[in-house]
Order: C-alpha cells, then structure tokens, then sequence
C-alpha cells in the first residue's frame, strides 16, 4: 500500500517517536545508502561493474521469492515453503530438459507445478484453516524431499542452450538474472499500487473478519496469495539453477525463505499483516547482500557475518514491533 | 427499596467500591451484599460496570475507592490467587478449562495432589476428582479430556472445580449462554445445591426467566452505579428493566415519528427473512422491512439481535431459514451473495468487525465498492477519489484528509466512515447494529438524522439498539426479541418506550394501554 502521511498534530522538533516511526518507514533507504557510500569511500575493488553486476545476479532470486513473501506476509501470513518449492523447481527443470523437453514449456511446466504446490498452501490455510507457519511448514520439510525423489537424488547438469540464457546472456549490457527480478518486481508493485487484489490482499491482513463482513472474497485472495508466492518461487529456483548451469534439489533454494521472510520484515511490512511494501522489500534484501558482500570484502569469516545478519534481523523486528494505538 | 441490612449472614461485601479508567469511572460508590445461602443477581446492560465489579471482587482489578469485606473483615486482594484463597472462585461465560486435560486434571489444575517425590498422585486426583463430582451429582468421566464432553458438562466440570476450592462465594458469569434447556436444568439443580449448603452464590444473567426463578437478592448496575437493590421477589420484570435501560415509566412519551404512508405500508417487503434458526441462538425468527421503513429490533443483550441481522447478511451461520430481497430469494450465509443483492450491515462491534484500522479512511471507505470503481481488476484512483471526496463532505467526516488511518480517528468518524462503506453501494436494505454506542453526543444526533433522512429517501431499515429511547424515536415498527425468538411486533401507537419496556421484560400484560404497575 502507498504511504500516505499523516499530518503532524503539533509542529515541534522531531520527538524521539516520531524519529522512531521515521526509521520504521524509511530505515531500511538510509542503511542502503549508507552501506553503499561507505563501500564506495572505504572497500577497495568494491564498486567495480563487475562485483555490482555479481551482486545484483546474487540478489535477484531473493527479490522475486521475497515479492511472494511480502504478500503473504501481507495477508498477516507467511510462506515457508519457497525454498522447497524453488528445490522443486530445479530438479522437475533438470528432469525435463534432460528429457528433451523443449526449454520454454519446461518453464512454463515447471511454473504450473508450482502453482499447484502454491493451491495446496493455499487450500490448507484458507479452507482447512490450518496456521499459515504450520502449513507451508509441512510443504518446507516434505518438498525438498520431494525433489530430491524427482530428481533421484542427484545433482543433474543442464545443458539446454536456450534455457542457460536465463543464466548467462546479457542485454544492453545486463545480465539476464537481473532482467528476470527486475520484470516480476513491477508486476507485483503494479498489483499492489494499483488492482483491486491488491488491496484486497492488505484489508484480509489488517482484518479479516470485518473484510469478510465486507463481502471480500477472503478465501480466494489468500489461495491466489500462495498460488502467486509459489509461482514466484518455482522462478525463482529456474533462474538459479540457469545461472549454477546445475539442478540440485538439495541446495537450490536452500535457506532462501529466511532471506526472503529478512528482506520483507528489513523492508518494513510489518509481521502482523496489514501492508506491502515492495519497494522496501527490494531495498531491505539489497541491504543484506550488501552487509555479506562488505564483510567478505573486509575478509571478515562467514560466521561472523551471520551472526552481524541475525543482530540485523533482530533489530528490524524490534522497530517493526506492534505498538499501541498505532 | 434499600440496601439490605448488615448481617451476620454477609460472606462479601462490597462498600462505596469506586473504579476509574482512563477516560470512564466504571464503578461510582457501588455497595453490594452478598448473603451465604442465596444466589444474588447482578444484572445491568453492556457497559454498565458488572465485569469490572466482579473482576474487583476477585481481586483483578484494585478498587481505586471503597472497601471489600470478606466475612465481616476488610481485605484486599493483591491478584486472582489471593481471592482463589479466601473462597472466591469464579465461572466464566465462556468455558476456560484446559481442553486437552481431562477433567480430573482441569479441576484440580495448579493445585494438583503429589507424592512425596513431589510427582503428580493422579491416583489420589482421579479419586478426589471422582467424589466431588458425585458429592455434586455430576456424571462425568474424569478421565475423558475436557473438549471431548459436552458444553453442559464442562460447565459442570467449573462448577465443580470451584466448588472444590471450597468456595464460599461462587461467582457465575452468564453460565447458562451456551447451555441447552436440559442441562440448563442441571445446573440450577447444582446451584440449588450450593445454595442449601450455604454458598454465596452471584449469578449474571440477561436472562430474565432464570433470574426469577432461582435468585433471591438482586443488584442492577447502570453506568457504574447502582440504581436498584434489594430483594427481586419485589421488583417486578418491568421495573427491573427500566432500570437496567435506566427508562422512567411514568410519562407515555408521544412518538416523533411519522408513519409511513399508505403506499408503503401496503408495498411488499423490500427484505423479507422468514424462520431463521440457529441451535440455542435463533428460533423461527421473521422480519420483514418495506422501502422507505425504519424497522427497530428490541430485546436485552443476548435476546439475538446481532445474530439476526447477521445472519441476514450472511455472517452467522443458520441451520435453516430463508432472505428475500424483493421477493427474489438470496443465498444464506454469504455476505458477499447478501451484499451483492442489496444489503449492507452496520455491525456491533467497530474494531473487531468494522474498521480496517491500519488502512486509510479512502481505502475504508471502498473497500466493498472496489469492483464496481475498477475496470478489469485496476482501481480506476480518479473514481475512488470522487466517491471518497463525496461522502467525506456529505456525512462532514472530520480527517486530516482520505490519507489519514482510520484507526486514528474518533469513534464517532469511524462509524461515519463505515456508514460511507456501505453508502456508497447504493444498498436496498440498510441493517445498523448499534449505530451510536461509543460514539459523542454530536455524532449521535448526526448519525440518528442521517438513518432518517435514507428511510425517507427509501431505503429499507432495520435499526438495532440498546437504548430505548432512540429505537422508540427512531423507529416506524419495532419487532422485540427474547431469547432468540420474535415475542411480539408493536405497531403505530404501541410504539412507545413503555411498551417497549414490557415487551422486553415479558410482563404478563403486554397491552400498553393496561400496564399500569
């Protein structure tokens, strides 16, 4: 939902409330900036067109699984089946290439397999009315098993020239990864900005039982939120496993709901539901790259800098947290 | 009538008790006796102090004024625990009892018996828990878990649990609401019970049948005071009403209001809802609303006049029953099926079911209008905003602007926002449940004007309120509700506020003309 700014009451100097609610709602541009300014005074061969371009290609597959999450978060939901459904993804991809299916049905195959994996979700939390964390919990354990069993548990080398495109090729001098977050990034603001599932999406999070008394069909925007976080998903695992050149259900995707759930809540949608923030969400997993991206450049080890992400992590939550008469 | 006498008989004691909240005085100098061996109603309308008074009584809340006394002593309880001690215990409305743990578990939850190993002596609790249910005449498996027994029999599974902490005063909120006739029965024949062997029994209650049947003392609460107490044998139903809605009977006040015209009372119904049942909630109840009507539906709380027209819209389940809108019958239980044909519903409860409060007051305002204001799923912003600008002027919504968070505004401005919601769907059938509670005097006379001006510019109405006196001004016909059913409709000169008083209270003589007291 856009931001719409509320008039001050009382024209004093910025209170220590109004500094914190500034830091909820624009935190996340103002660490972005600095974080990139200091690379650009202090980390050598940091602003290189090649380790940006590198980043950016890391960061995409976390835009477009953390776009899903923003909407289901949204919904006052969550989706922790993206990372398994991104391991389905490769290895149903590596299974049909190396079937001799041709690249662009492949795609869309694999994009519909996720969407049913999305329905199921979906229908679990809207139907049956399981807890949304407990139903795309069950999808998290069981669907990296389930790729694993698809691709018989191997690792399987793709080959198809036209489907390592999506990995490799550039145009106008960017690299098609970047093309394949940016794309889907302004489909999901455009929904949210401007459709009237959109809005939907943000009454069913702010409350769902005045929405239903309203006559919004609850149960259908919450499926199509899952259906959408899934498809997403499945994306998400074709462009990594076009960029690895390998399908491999037991990394790809791996980890990736947290990045996304750390994207979403860094960028400012709160947990709670309610509010979409697109834009945030995009600035707050270009702030997560980037804090691991400084610190492997300061050869900083990798245990510290998750521990630097989860401090980060903690801190975001504690802004966002939920205050009275807010 | 006055406050009974100190005797030596008073278990607990409540003195001048006085309670504030930010913003409200729940309870001013409220006194209260409660007697062992008589069951005490406490008896008031929404708002009127009876939870805040028990949850002082139980040590909950502390008094900010006043005095307890418990057997003559004055105490004052730091936490629930220290009320739990002294034999204070508590039943609530709805069921609190650990659902998965059996029964013997939940009555002797926190205070289990150990070994000396200071292990669980589930042989010993299972034996206890056995003999106080047959000391209270209660069949039930102590070992089957809570949520798998009836809801009768888990109140009974309360009542024992507070009869085994040895209460002295047992305090019981709307026991019966949930219950079925049959094991409303057994529960009066349990506190019967505990009656003849001296507990102080408190009994809420809007239930006025049961009242009368089984209490003996009475305290009627209104906006934190006490207007009425004393012995309930000598306060008869009528009077106890008009108390606890705080209505003199004295004066037959005229109506304002016109009657429809010839047309529209010969006009068939715009909604018509014939039989709608739901088990214990609704029994056979039937409305019918003309164009151009202001229909009042009158009852105490719990008699169903949210869950009617509720289950007109579609949000309350029915087992059966049928809604027409024009003579063209509507699917039940959908409200976006019931919003689509026409209706739209002011509900009760603003926050819970209302207000998208995050969510700005353009966004509030379209939020079931949306489909009509896009065009292939896109919002149309240039039609959003004309309708928005239209009804914020039109109902004098007073926001810093569409922008501003609906959930900052007065409750009054809220109300006019939801109002707006449903405005602006052009509805056939407008139901509003409570239109003006919580919200100021100025909004209130705003929003009654406002209902009159859209039964005159022919929309259908049906008008749910607590307070008699605006269904009585407000209203053309008022069809009054009593545990769920329809027990009488007052037309043209019945429709005064006493009338409408001994129709709730289910006086013998309903005639208005003959009900002198």
């Amino acid at each position: 939902m856009s931001d719409t700014a509320t008039a001050p009451r009382q024209p004093t100097v910025p209170t220590w409330k109004q500094a914190a609610a500034m830091s909820r709602d624009k935190g996340v541009y103002l660490a972005l900036i600095l974080l990139v300014g200091y690379n650009l005074l202090f980390t050598s061969n940091w602003a290189t067109v090649g380790n940006l371009k590198l980043q950016l290609v890391i960061v995409a597959p976390i835009v477009i699984v953390a776009l899903g999450m923003a909407l289901a978060i949204g919904t006052g939901g969550i989706d922790l089946s993206v990372g398994a459904v991104m391991a389905i993804s490769a290895a149903l991809a590596g299974s049909f290439l190396n079937a001799g299916v041709p690249a662009v049905p492949a795609v869309l195959l694999v994009l519909a397999c996720g969407a049913l994996v999305g329905a199921l979700n979906g229908g679990l939390v809207a139907v049956v009315n399981v807890q949304p964390i407990v139903a795309t919990l069950a999808v998290l354990v069981g669907g990296r098993g389930l790729a694993q069993l698809i691709a018989t548990d191997q690792s399987l080398s793709v080959d198809d020239a036209i489907f390592l495109r999506l990995g490799s090729a550039s145009l106008l001098g960017v690299r098609m990864p970047i093309y394949a977050g940016v794309v889907p990034a302004l489909l999901v603001t455009f929904i949210v900005l401007r459709t009237t599932f959109g809005r939907r999406v943000v009454a069913v999070g702010d409350n769902p039982i005045a929405s239903y008394l309203s006559g919004l069909p609850v149960r259908r925007t919450l499926i199509t939120v899952y259906i959408v976080s899934a498809v997403l998903a499945s994306w998400a695992g074709l462009v990594v496993t076009a960029y690895t050149t390998s399908s491999d259900p037991r990394t790809n995707g791996l980890l990736y709901e947290l990045y996304a759930i750390t994207a979403v809540v860094v960028g400012g949608t709160p947990l709670q539901g309610g509010r979409v923030r697109i834009l945030g969400t995009i600035a707050g997993a270009l702030v997560m790259q980037t804090i691991v991206s400084t610190l492997n450049f300061h050869n900083i080890p990798d245990s510290v800098s998750r521990m630097v992400t989860a401090a980060i992590i903690v801190v975001a939550v504690y802004v966002q947290r939920p205050r009275a008469g807010s | 009538m006055t406050t009974g006498p100190v005797d030596a008989s008073a278990v607990l004691e409540a003195r001048g008790i006085t309670k504030v909240f930010p913003g409200a005085r729940a309870l001013d100098d409220v006194s209260m006796v409660v007697r062992a061996g008589v069951v005490h109603a406490l008896v008031g309308e929404n708002g009127a102090g009876k939870s805040t008074l028990i949850k002082v009584l139980t040590g909950v809340y502390p008094p900010d004024g006043g005095h307890l006394l418990h057997h003559q002593q004055e105490v004052s309880f730091a936490n629930p625990r220290a009320a739990q001690d002294a034999g204070i215990s508590t039943i609530y409305q709805e069921v609190n009892l650990v659902p998965q743990q059996n029964a013997a578990r939940n009555i002797y939850l926190g205070r289990e018996p150990r070994t000396r190993l200071g292990l669980i002596d589930f042989g010993r609790m299972h034996r206890d828990a056995t003999a106080v249910l047959q000391g209270l005449s209660i069949d039930v498996d102590v070992r089957a878990p809570i949520g798998s027994l009836g809801l009768g029999a888990q109140q009974m599974v309360s009542v024992a649990r507070a009869v085994s902490l040895s209460a002295g005063v047992v305090i019981m909120d709307e026991p019966t609401s949930s219950l079925e006739a049959r094991e409303v029965e057994t529960l009066f024949r349990l506190i019967e019970r505990l009656r003849s062997a001296g507990t102080a029994i408190i009994y809420v209650s809007h239930r006025l049948e049961e009242l009368y049947r089984i209490c003996e003392d009475v305290t009627v609460l209104r906006d934190g005071r006490v207007v009425r107490s004393g012995r309930l044998a000598e306060l008869p139903r009528t009077q106890l009403v008009a108390a606890m809605l705080g209505r003199e009977l004295l004066d037959e006040k005229a109506r304002q209001h016109e009657a429809p015209g010839q047309d529209v009372a010969a006009a068939p119904p715009t909604l018509s809802a014939q039989g709608l049942s739901r088990r214990s909630v609704l029994q056979d109840v039937d409305v019918d609303v003309r164009a151009g009507e202001v229909v009042g539906l009158g009852g105490l709380l719990g008699a169903g006049r949210s869950e009617t027209v509720k289950a007109i819209l579609g949000g309350q389940p029915i087992d059966h029953g049928t809604v027409q809108i024009e003579g063209k019958r509507i699917r039940t239980g959908s409200p976006a099926a019931a919003i689509r044909a026409g209706i739209a519903l002011l509900p009760e409860d603003r926050k819970l079911e209302g207000i998208l409060p995050h969510l700005s007051v353009r966004d509030n305002i379209v939020l079931a209008a949306l489909p009509g204001l896009s065009r292939a799923g896109v919002v149309s912003d240039q039609a959003v905003d004309a309708v928005v600008d239209r009804f914020i002027k039109a109902l004098n919504i007073k926001a810093f602007g569409p922008g501003q968070k609906v959930g900052t505004l007065s409750g009054g401005n809220q109300q006019k926002v939801l109002l707006a919601r449903w405005l602006c769907l052009h509805p056939k059938v407008l139901m509003l449940d409570e239109p003006t509670r919580g919200i100021d005097v100025g909004a209130k006379a705003e929003v009654r004007r406002l209902i009159d001006e859209l039964a005159e510019g022919g929309l259908a109405v049906l008008l749910v309120s607590s307070d008699t006196e605006e269904l009585v001004e407000g209203s053309h016909r008022i069809v009054v509700l009593r545990e769920g059913a329809v027990v009488t409709e007052l037309r043209g000169d019945q429709v005064t506020e006493k009338a409408l008083v001994h129709a709730i209270a289910g006086a013998p003589h309903e005639q208005p003309a003959a009900a002198g007291e």
